[in-house]
């Protein structure tokens, strides 16, 4: 091994592949050899057998949908209102004088601290749900948006400036898409934090979702059932990382050159 | 009257960390008439780059003023192109998308663009590479995109900074022959900022030599080597005769330079 180089695409995925199989192997031999009790920690096959009835017969499939809407639903609210703002911050000093100060302060309030105030103003309903992830997400996407585009190469700026750029035209035709490929990559990012939230979200005051059916859970001692609806949350999470990845490859491919 | 007039040019740059403010241009007067190539040569850090920027209303000039065609310049705009030393074609955009992008801002329909674009590119060899993105080009064919791009706007000045300065010296000099049958044939104005004395001969027909910082004009010369030029040019004794003159004044200026960074 050498520092910094690259892998090829085979063994990588092989590499990567392969840690699955010993956290599975590792968890295995400790449930099925009886190192650990059953109470505490069912064992994988128990698991996917449960995992399986929850599916068939307990409609765990509309858990997951309830839980993918709320996710999408607050996300996209917080992108549709973070990113014509943070561009704002980024491309004028003054709009971020006066927003970053704030921003940067109500990033660092936990979401799920909110869950008992958002409770009270937005009852238990779908709009509570979409609030945490909005709160949860909404602040992070606005200042990392307004870093990105701030960032924006002035040489650059500049140059579009003596073709005759306007100041609107350097924001639309410099600015955005000089930082759109991060912006999109913060996207990414941002939506895996929005995963963590939708659960603690729905541990409380919930009627359906995946964070409902582990609190169900919790009261009946199955740690199959929970760990399924972990193990489900994580799958979900990496095919939409995987499709916005190859997304966001597809729409910026001059960026990867 | 002349095209492009200097005035009393200075810039002072504000103090830092309580630091005393920098005088980088002292007052300048520099009157460059329509078809002028002129090179403007210094010592690193002489305030050269600092004049060509207010020229193209990127920097403010601290005192005077600059006229171009007889209007105050206040601020950047399509009628002084510009080449930076920096490699500025837009990432995103393609060498044909690079080379539109000022006539699309002038709102020029689609058509008329690319047939403008495609005489460009065709003028600086990169016929075939209209769909390529900048980082798939080398170098020197970034700065000929570079190139074509401020071309294709028809400025009335033609500003240049250090263009080559990053080009190994046998695309320099390619480069360096390109811009002048360019020149020669679209009889633009040019002001070509540099620090290499032959480049500064072999193109000009007036070369003006800054002092080493606070910049200010120190010598100016009429390179009256006749056009077209071929790069054979750079053999003949008239060229070495000049290259002697400027070499001794240039050089008088860089040892102040180093001196002062000792």
């Amino acid at each position: 091994m050498k520092p910094l180089r690259e892998v090829a695409p085979g063994p990588r995925l092989a590499l990567g592949v392969l840690f699955f199989i010993l956290f599975f192997a590792a968890w295995a031999a400790a449930t099925l050899g009886g190192f650990v009790s059953k109470t505490f920690l069912a064992d994988p096959i128990t698991m996917v057998r449960s995992g399986w009835t929850l599916l068939a017969e307990q409609g765990f499939a509309k858990d997951i949908g309830f839980t993918v809407w709320r996710v999408l639903g607050g996300f996209v609210l917080a992108a549709l209102i973070a990113v014509p703002l943070g561009v704002l911050m980024g491309a004028y000093k003054p709009v971020e004088a006066f927003f970053e100060p704030f921003v940067s302060f109500a990033r660092y309030l936990p979401a799920s601290a909110f869950i008992p105030l958002l409770i009270l103003w937005a009852g238990i309903g779908e709009a509570q749900k979409l609030s945490v992830i909005f709160l949860g997400s909404f602040f992070q996407l606005v200042l990392m948006i307004a870093v990105q585009v701030g960032a924006t190469r002035r040489d650059l700026v500049e140059a579009a400036y003596t073709l005759g750029a306007n100041d609107w035209g350097i924001v639309k035709r410099v600015l955005i898409p000089f930082s759109a490929p991060q912006v999109a990559e913060t996207l990414r990012l941002v939506l895996g934090w929005a995963w963590t939230y939708v659960i603690v979200a729905e541990l409380i005051g919930a009627s359906a979702g995946i964070g409902h059916m582990i609190t169900d859970s919790q009261a009946l001692l199955a740690t199959d059932q929970i760990i399924f609806g972990i193990i489900t949350i994580g799958v979900i999470g990496l095919l939409s990382d995987l499709a916005f990845k190859r997304l966001n490859r597809g729409l910026f491919r001059w960026a990867a050159l | 009257m002349s095209r492009l007039s200097i005035s009393g040019v200075g810039r002072t740059f504000p103090a830092v960390n309580r630091g005393a403010t920098t005088l980088a241009l002292q007052p300048t007067n520099l009157e460059v008439a329509d078809n002028d190539f002129i090179t403007i040569l210094g010592p690193s850090g002489c305030g050269k780059s600092t004049l060509l920027r207010i020229v193209a209303g990127l920097d403010e000039p601290t005192t005077g003023e600059v006229r171009l065609d007889g209007a105050p310049v206040r601020g950047p705009g399509a009628d002084r192109g510009m080449v930076f030393q920096s490699y500025t074609l837009f990432p995103w955009l393609t060498v044909l998308q690079n080379i539109c992008f000022g006539l699309r801002e002038k709102g020029m329909p689609a058509a008329q663009q690319a047939e403008i674009a495609a005489r460009f590119i065709a003028e600086v060899g990169l016929t075939g590479f209209e769909g390529h993105y900048p980082k798939q080009l080398s170098g020197g064919m970034q700065q000929r995109v570079a190139l074509a791009r401020a071309l294709a706007n028809d400025p009335k000045i033609l500003l240049l900074d250090e263009p080559f300065g990053a080009l190994d010296n046998q695309t320099r000099a390619l480069m360096q022959e390109l811009l002048l049958s360019i020149w020669e044939l679209h009889k633009k104005t040019v002001l070509f900022v540099t620090h290499d004395v032959d480049e500064a001969i072999f193109m000009a027909n007036r070369c003006v030599v800054f002092s080493a910082r606070p910049g200010r004009i120190k010598n100016e010369l009429a390179i009256d080597l006749p056009y077209p030029r071929h790069y054979t040019v750079k053999t003949t004794p008239r060229f070495s005769e000049l290259k002697a003159q400027v070499t001794e004044d240039i050089r008088a200026e860089s040892l102040k330079t180093a001196q002062m960074e000792r």
